[in-house]
């Protein structure tokens, strides 16, 4: 795949690939992904907005010129501003690709850090280089103007032109809790909203602060994702209990809300509302509790991203599914182009509220539902079903 | 206030022009009311002020104008206040002081008067059209207030750069309404009539200022008219399109939601 090189959230001719169930392709138009959700579906998205959280600054006992990018707090209250994971680079911009950037000076806890108008301490030190935890010397609201007044958003060098913050806030930002922006989100807009209630489909939030997705350190970028605080609203539980008594479907935008509902689903008891933090990391051995589909920006192989793709999908579809993205000239990145991913039908999870509609059932074949009360065998034997319409793949 | 001041946490508010007139008399109203408020403004050291007076509130110096300081603002008044449940786009230009014939007005003066009064309060109202559809989705409701006058219906002469704006920041506001009530975000335009402020002042030196309407007065009249417009007990919606929210009684009168 070739990167998307243009902050353009919504390009006209943007792509995406739907994977269902059975693991059938379809190479569509995204102007078209209303079409896969069914009434009585419900679309969930991060909410968070974007910090500018490239910080451009000086390391007082060097004097040398570093650049911090916040990576992480331990919760969403605005006033918890005390203390960010961080990944720090000696001087250089963006243009230089993070794996070729210069390593930051030795670091060591009470380090001074001149960040524009702020101050901040080095609170701790890991064993990567490029790792650490600053704290702001000032109150929380001098934090907030501080980094608003002096902060960039993130970005990597295939997109030459600075960001603005408008580039990276979704059309649904609210909190500015994301460290970068959770991107699947892109293809949001307000018409798609309201095609979306006229179908029946319903959209709640999250809100999950989005974590750095490269650090350019191998070492580091190994232990992505890190811990990522978030918060679950009310009416997005219910709005969940609600699809799965009906037997519709829930569908995550974005694997920033796949890992926080997931998480919030591993916890003992029924899905709560509220603050917590994920710590988990979802993969090809992950038990999807909750989201029965994702839309998601085009991954490659071997990144965080990638590997929870696997928890949807097995590895030969979505070799398939790579090697069609290669040949139609998909986008990847974070204005890429997307795929929609149906948790394959082998994958089901012993709910008592089960879902199988598939997208095949989408495009015209009559919705085939495993009765709850069968065994997970017999749904996993249930007859393949496959769409009348032709397939891209 | 009895529906704005069930809400809990309390009621999240933002004001722009939040330093003087009528955007002051909202802070106060609303501080006093136990909302959690921000409020902006362009100078930092008022903004300061302004922000010790209201212990707790939040003070964000910025310039509506200002497409630069937009998400910047945005981010604070989210950051700070957790969400938002109610925006207030108070801060107004009055065009070129003293008014002039429109024939006398330069292109840059409109221009500036439509960057404060209408792209302003476009641009802010998108940037936190998140927030306030998050808190419309969470049940508590969402209302955008923006603060028109009777010169945006009345072409007073001498009003061209002003008028032309808040004539269509009234209309904007009219489109917002009808495009997200669905939502459950409302958007009403509220006339506070001649009040003594310093933007009167500007505009009329010679007013006699007993004959205006105090800020305190006309921001209890606004909170009054934004209590009438909450969307309040709309079901939360989840899917199913029949599900429309009940149409909102629009005041009429001094004070009117037009």
């Amino acid at each position: 795949m070739k990167a998307a090189t243009k902050p353009v959230q919504r390009p006209v001719d943007a792509r995406l690939l739907a994977i269902d169930a059975d693991g059938e392709l379809r190479d569509l138009p995204r102007a078209r992904l209303a079409e896969l959700f069914e009434p009585g579906d419900v679309l969930i998205a991060n909410d968070a907005a974007t910090l500018p959280a490239s910080l451009a600054g000086v390391h007082e006992p060097s004097a040398a010129p570093i650049e911090v990018r916040l990576a992480g707090r331990p919760s969403l209250d605005a006033t918890d501003v005390d203390r960010f994971t961080a990944i720090v680079f000696g001087g250089g911009d963006h243009r230089t690709p993070t794996e070729h950037r210069a390593d930051p000076p030795p670091m060591r806890p009470g380090d001074g850090l001149r960040i524009g108008p702020l101050t901040a301490t080095v609170r701790r030190t890991f064993a990567q280089r490029r790792h650490i935890e600053v704290g702001f010397n000032v109150p929380p609201d001098a934090v907030w103007s501080g980094i608003a007044a002096h902060g960039r958003p993130i970005q990597y060098a295939h997109i030459v032109e600075p960001l603005a913050l408008w580039d990276v806030w979704t059309a649904v930002a609210a909190r500015p809790v994301a460290f970068e922006p959770p991107s699947a989100g892109f293809v949001l807009d307000w018409a798609l909203l309201d095609a979306l209630r006229r179908r029946g489909v319903g959209f709640q939030t999250l809100t999950h602060a989005a974590g750095l997705s490269s650090t350019g350190d191998p070492a580091l970028d190994a232990l992505l994702p890190f811990d990522e605080a978030y918060e679950l609203p009310a009416a997005t539980v219910a709005a969940i209990a609600a699809a799965h008594a009906d037997r519709h479907r829930v569908v995550a935008l974005g694997t920033t809300v796949a890992r926080a509902l997931e998480h919030a689903a591993s916890r003992p008891g029924p899905l709560r509302a509220g603050p917590a933090l994920a710590t988990q990391r979802l993969g090809p051995d992950s038990l999807l509790r909750v989201v029965d589909a994702i839309v998601s920006g085009t991954h490659e192989a071997g990144t965080s991203h990638y590997e929870l793709l696997r928890a949807f999908a097995d590895d030969a579809v979505l070799a398939r599914a790579d090697r069609l993205l290669e040949q139609r000239g998909y986008r990847t990145h974070e204005f890429g182009d997307s795929v929609w991913i149906e948790r394959a039908a082998d994958r089901l999870q012993p709910r008592s509220n089960l879902n199988t509609a598939t997208l095949a059932s989408r495009f015209g074949q009559r919705r085939t539902t495993a009765p709850f009360w069968m065994p997970n065998e017999s749904r996993m034997r249930k007859p393949s079903r496959r769409a009348s319409t032709s397939k891209s793949a | 206030m009895n529906t704005l001041l069930t809400l809990h946490p309390p009621l999240r508010v933002a004001i722009t022009g939040g330093t003087s007139g009528l955007g002051l008399a909202l802070v106060e109203a609303l501080h006093a009311r136990g909302a959690a408020v921000a409020f902006v403004a362009r100078n930092g050291a008022t903004v300061a002020d302004v922000a010790r007076r209201f212990p707790g509130s939040h003070g964000i110096v910025g310039d509506v104008a200002r497409k630069d300081d937009t998400h910047r603002i945005a981010l604070q008044v989210n950051a700070h206040l957790g969400g938002l449940d109610l925006l207030v786009n108070n801060a107004s230009s009055l065009g070129p002081v003293p008014l002039r014939p429109l024939a006398d007005t330069a292109c840059e003066d409109l221009e500036a008067a439509l960057a404060t009064n209408l792209i302003g309060p476009f641009r802010l109202t998108k940037a936190l059209l998140g927030a306030l559809a998050a808190s419309a989705r969470d049940g508590r409701g969402a209302v955008v207030v923006n603060i028109g006058s009777d010169a945006a219906v009345t072409p007073y002469a001498g009003w061209g750069a002003y008028g032309a704006s808040k004539a269509a920041l009234s209309h904007l506001g009219r489109i917002w309404d009808e495009e997200l009530r669905v939502h459950g975000v409302r958007t009403i335009v509220v006339d506070p009539g001649d009040m003594d402020t310093p933007l009167h002042a500007l505009a009329v030196p010679d007013a006699d200022p007993s004959t205006l309407k105090r800020p305190r007065d006309a921001a209890l009249e606004l909170i009054a008219a934004i209590e009438a417009a909450w969307p309040t007990r709309f079901g939360l919606w989840r899917g199913h399109p029949d599900t429309d929210l009940p149409a909102v009684e629009r005041a009429v009168g001094n004070g009117a939601v037009t």
